[in-house]
Protein backbone atom coordinates (compact mmCIF):
# COMPACT_ATOMS: atom_id res chain seq x y z
CA UNK A 1 0.00 0.00 0.00
CA UNK A 2 0.87 3.23 -0.37
CA UNK A 3 0.33 7.11 1.36
CA UNK A 4 1.35 10.34 0.60
CA UNK A 5 1.12 13.50 2.53
CA UNK A 6 2.12 17.39 1.13
CA UNK A 7 3.13 19.22 3.68
CA UNK A 8 3.99 23.18 4.14
CA UNK A 9 7.65 24.15 5.21
CA UNK A 10 6.06 25.07 8.87
CA UNK A 11 7.05 23.22 12.11
CA UNK A 12 3.43 23.05 12.80
CA UNK A 13 2.65 20.47 10.30
CA UNK A 14 5.05 17.91 11.76
CA UNK A 15 2.30 16.54 14.30
CA UNK A 16 0.67 15.76 10.60
CA UNK A 17 3.79 13.99 9.59
CA UNK A 18 3.52 11.96 12.58
CA UNK A 19 -0.03 11.10 12.31
CA UNK A 20 0.26 10.35 8.44
CA UNK A 21 3.61 7.73 9.58
CA UNK A 22 1.30 6.43 12.47
CA UNK A 23 -1.49 5.79 10.21
CA UNK A 24 0.02 4.15 7.17
CA UNK A 25 1.46 1.67 10.08
CA UNK A 26 -1.53 1.04 12.27
CA UNK A 27 -2.11 -2.34 10.87
CA UNK A 28 1.09 -3.55 11.04
CA UNK A 29 0.95 -5.01 14.26
CA UNK A 30 4.47 -3.16 15.53
CA UNK A 31 5.14 -2.52 19.40
CA UNK A 32 4.97 0.50 20.91
CA UNK A 33 8.38 2.00 21.25
CA UNK A 34 9.13 0.43 17.51
CA UNK A 35 6.25 2.65 15.85
CA UNK A 36 7.43 5.43 17.83
CA UNK A 37 10.67 4.94 17.01
CA UNK A 38 9.93 5.11 13.24
CA UNK A 39 7.96 7.80 13.90
CA UNK A 40 10.74 10.06 15.58
CA UNK A 41 12.78 9.22 12.78
CA UNK A 42 10.76 10.57 9.93
CA UNK A 43 9.89 13.42 12.45
CA UNK A 44 13.73 14.40 12.88
CA UNK A 45 14.39 14.18 9.31
CA UNK A 46 11.19 15.99 8.25
CA UNK A 47 12.03 18.91 11.08
CA UNK A 48 15.38 19.04 9.30
CA UNK A 49 14.09 19.95 6.24
CA UNK A 50 11.85 22.02 7.15
CA UNK A 51 14.03 24.16 9.31
CA UNK A 52 17.49 23.99 7.45
CA UNK A 53 17.24 23.00 4.20
CA UNK A 54 13.85 25.34 3.46
CA UNK A 55 14.34 28.00 6.29
CA UNK A 56 10.71 27.74 7.44
CA UNK A 57 9.92 29.18 4.12
CA UNK A 58 5.92 28.53 3.77
CA UNK A 59 5.84 28.69 0.18
CA UNK A 60 7.78 25.89 -0.08
CA UNK A 61 6.69 21.80 0.30
CA UNK A 62 7.62 18.55 0.99
CA UNK A 63 5.78 15.63 -0.56
CA UNK A 64 6.12 12.35 1.51
CA UNK A 65 5.09 9.19 -0.16
CA UNK A 66 4.98 5.69 2.37
CA UNK A 67 5.56 1.89 0.95
CA UNK A 68 5.15 -0.90 3.17
CA UNK A 69 5.96 -4.10 1.87
CA UNK A 70 6.82 -7.09 2.90
CA UNK A 71 8.16 -6.45 6.11
CA UNK A 72 10.10 -3.37 4.54
CA UNK A 73 8.76 0.60 5.36
CA UNK A 74 10.51 2.69 3.21
CA UNK A 75 9.34 6.57 2.85
CA UNK A 76 10.71 8.87 0.42
CA UNK A 77 10.44 12.85 0.94
CA UNK A 78 10.74 15.18 -1.85
CA UNK A 79 11.94 19.12 -1.40
CA UNK A 80 12.82 21.11 -4.07
CA UNK A 81 15.15 23.25 -2.01
CA UNK A 82 17.82 25.04 -3.99
CA UNK A 83 19.89 23.96 -1.14
CA UNK A 84 20.34 20.08 -1.23
CA UNK A 85 19.85 18.87 2.51
CA UNK A 86 22.97 16.45 3.21
CA UNK A 87 23.65 15.81 6.93
CA UNK A 88 27.59 16.29 7.73
CA UNK A 89 29.71 13.15 7.30
CA UNK A 90 28.23 11.22 9.89
CA UNK A 91 30.03 11.12 13.40
CA UNK A 92 29.16 9.89 16.95
CA UNK A 93 28.30 12.58 19.16
CA UNK A 94 29.77 12.98 22.54
CA UNK A 95 27.29 13.63 24.67
CA UNK A 96 28.84 14.02 27.67
CA UNK A 97 30.66 17.35 26.13
CA UNK A 98 27.31 18.78 24.32
CA UNK A 99 25.78 18.63 28.30
CA UNK A 100 29.60 20.48 29.49
CA UNK A 101 29.04 23.03 26.45
CA UNK A 102 25.39 23.49 27.04
CA UNK A 103 25.07 22.61 23.11
CA UNK A 104 21.10 22.07 21.84
CA UNK A 105 21.56 20.49 18.63
CA UNK A 106 23.29 17.68 16.72
CA UNK A 107 21.63 14.72 18.08
CA UNK A 108 18.57 14.25 15.31
CA UNK A 109 20.48 12.46 12.80
CA UNK A 110 22.14 10.36 15.31
CA UNK A 111 18.67 9.08 16.55
CA UNK A 112 17.86 9.06 12.54
CA UNK A 113 21.31 6.52 11.96
CA UNK A 114 20.36 4.47 15.07
CA UNK A 115 17.10 3.94 14.22
CA UNK A 116 16.47 3.23 10.72
CA UNK A 117 18.36 0.19 8.64
CA UNK A 118 19.37 2.46 5.40
CA UNK A 119 18.93 6.48 5.01
CA UNK A 120 19.98 8.01 1.61
CA UNK A 121 19.85 11.56 0.59
CA UNK A 122 20.20 11.84 -3.25
CA UNK A 123 19.52 15.16 -5.34
CA UNK A 124 18.89 15.11 -9.22
CA UNK A 125 18.46 18.28 -11.39
CA UNK A 126 16.28 20.57 -8.93
CA UNK A 127 14.87 17.74 -6.81
CA UNK A 128 16.21 16.50 -3.42
CA UNK A 129 14.75 13.18 -2.30
CA UNK A 130 15.90 12.09 1.51
CA UNK A 131 14.62 7.88 1.81
CA UNK A 132 14.73 6.27 4.76
CA UNK A 133 14.03 2.58 5.16
CA UNK A 134 13.21 -0.17 8.00
CA UNK A 135 12.66 -4.05 8.09
CA UNK A 136 9.47 -4.44 10.47
CA UNK A 137 9.22 -6.88 13.58
CA UNK A 138 6.01 -7.80 13.91
CA UNK A 139 4.60 -8.34 17.33
CA UNK B 1 2.14 20.50 24.32
CA UNK B 2 1.21 21.78 27.92
CA UNK B 3 3.55 22.34 30.62
CA UNK B 4 2.06 23.33 34.29
CA UNK B 5 3.90 23.71 37.14
CA UNK B 6 4.13 23.75 41.41
CA UNK B 7 6.24 24.99 43.78
CA UNK B 8 7.07 23.79 47.55
CA UNK B 9 9.97 23.71 49.99
CA UNK B 10 12.75 24.16 47.32
CA UNK B 11 11.77 21.73 44.34
CA UNK B 12 9.86 23.23 41.20
CA UNK B 13 8.01 20.53 39.48
CA UNK B 14 6.85 20.87 35.72
CA UNK B 15 4.53 18.43 34.79
CA UNK B 16 4.72 17.82 31.20
CA UNK B 17 1.58 16.92 28.78
CA UNK B 18 1.50 16.14 24.90
CA UNK B 19 4.11 16.13 22.57
CA UNK B 20 7.91 17.64 22.76
CA UNK B 21 9.15 18.47 19.16
CA UNK B 22 10.31 21.12 17.06
CA UNK B 23 7.61 23.26 17.10
CA UNK B 24 6.70 23.08 20.92
CA UNK B 25 10.47 22.90 22.57
CA UNK B 26 10.28 26.47 22.90
CA UNK B 27 7.58 26.56 25.39
CA UNK B 28 9.86 24.19 27.69
CA UNK B 29 13.31 26.10 26.79
CA UNK B 30 11.03 29.28 28.34
CA UNK B 31 10.41 27.44 31.64
CA UNK B 32 13.54 26.04 32.00
CA UNK B 33 15.46 29.20 31.13
CA UNK B 34 13.90 31.67 33.81
CA UNK B 35 16.37 33.08 36.21
CA UNK B 36 14.23 32.11 38.78
CA UNK B 37 14.46 28.08 37.97
CA UNK B 38 18.02 28.42 39.26
CA UNK B 39 16.91 29.10 42.56
CA UNK B 40 15.16 25.88 43.42
CA UNK B 41 17.38 22.69 44.68
CA UNK B 42 15.83 20.73 42.68
CA UNK B 43 13.47 20.50 39.84
CA UNK B 44 11.77 17.63 38.65
CA UNK B 45 9.87 16.40 35.26
CA UNK B 46 6.54 14.71 35.49
CA UNK B 47 6.54 12.69 32.35
CA UNK B 48 3.33 10.73 32.80
CA UNK B 49 1.41 12.36 30.01
CA UNK B 50 4.47 13.34 27.74
CA UNK B 51 3.82 11.13 24.75
CA UNK B 52 6.29 11.89 22.71
CA UNK B 53 10.14 13.33 22.23
CA UNK B 54 12.11 14.37 19.73
CA UNK B 55 16.13 15.88 19.18
CA UNK B 56 14.40 19.27 19.59
CA UNK B 57 13.11 18.41 23.48
CA UNK B 58 16.14 16.14 24.27
CA UNK B 59 18.45 19.28 23.15
CA UNK B 60 16.61 21.80 25.90
CA UNK B 61 17.31 19.22 28.58
CA UNK B 62 20.95 18.60 27.18
CA UNK B 63 21.28 22.71 27.23
CA UNK B 64 20.40 23.58 30.42
CA UNK B 65 22.09 20.63 32.67
CA UNK B 66 25.35 22.12 32.74
CA UNK B 67 23.89 25.34 33.98
CA UNK B 68 21.82 23.54 36.55
CA UNK B 69 24.57 21.49 37.47
CA UNK B 70 26.84 24.76 38.45
CA UNK B 71 23.94 25.81 40.24
CA UNK B 72 23.54 23.04 42.49
CA UNK B 73 20.27 22.44 41.13
CA UNK B 74 18.95 18.89 40.17
CA UNK B 75 17.33 17.80 37.30
CA UNK B 76 15.12 14.84 37.56
CA UNK B 77 12.81 12.79 35.42
CA UNK B 78 10.34 10.32 36.44
CA UNK B 79 6.96 8.39 35.26
CA UNK B 80 8.41 8.69 32.13
CA UNK B 81 6.35 6.19 29.19
CA UNK B 82 8.83 3.32 28.00
CA UNK B 83 8.59 4.94 24.39
CA UNK B 84 9.81 8.15 25.70
CA UNK B 85 12.82 5.96 27.81
CA UNK B 86 13.81 4.53 24.66
CA UNK B 87 14.53 7.46 22.99
CA UNK B 88 16.94 8.72 26.06
CA UNK B 89 17.88 5.15 25.58
CA UNK B 90 19.09 5.37 22.13
CA UNK B 91 21.33 8.36 22.73
CA UNK B 92 22.51 6.92 25.91
CA UNK B 93 21.22 9.67 28.21
CA UNK B 94 19.61 7.20 30.30
CA UNK B 95 22.81 6.84 31.76
CA UNK B 96 23.75 10.89 31.32
CA UNK B 97 20.50 11.79 33.64
CA UNK B 98 18.76 11.23 36.45
CA UNK B 99 15.52 9.21 35.25
CA UNK B 100 13.52 7.28 38.26
CA UNK B 101 9.98 5.71 37.79
CA UNK B 102 8.05 7.41 40.95
CA UNK B 103 7.71 10.47 41.90
CA UNK B 104 8.45 9.11 45.30
CA UNK B 105 11.77 8.30 44.35
CA UNK B 106 12.16 11.54 42.42
CA UNK B 107 11.22 14.11 45.71
CA UNK B 108 13.99 11.56 47.46
CA UNK B 109 16.82 11.54 44.87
Amino acid sequence: MKNALRISCSRVNLKAVRDFVAASLLDCNLSNTQLNQIILAVDEVVANLIIHANGEDESQYLDLAIDIKDQLFAIEIFDNAATFYSPSTYHEPDLTEFIRQGKRGGVGMTLVNRIMDRVEFTSNGGQNVCRLFKHLVYE
Amino acid sequence: MKITQHSSAGTLTLILDGELDASSSVLLDTELAKPETLQFQKVLINCKQLNYISSAGLGVFISHLQQFQDAGVKLVFFNMQDKVYNVFEILGLDTLMTIVPSEEEATAA
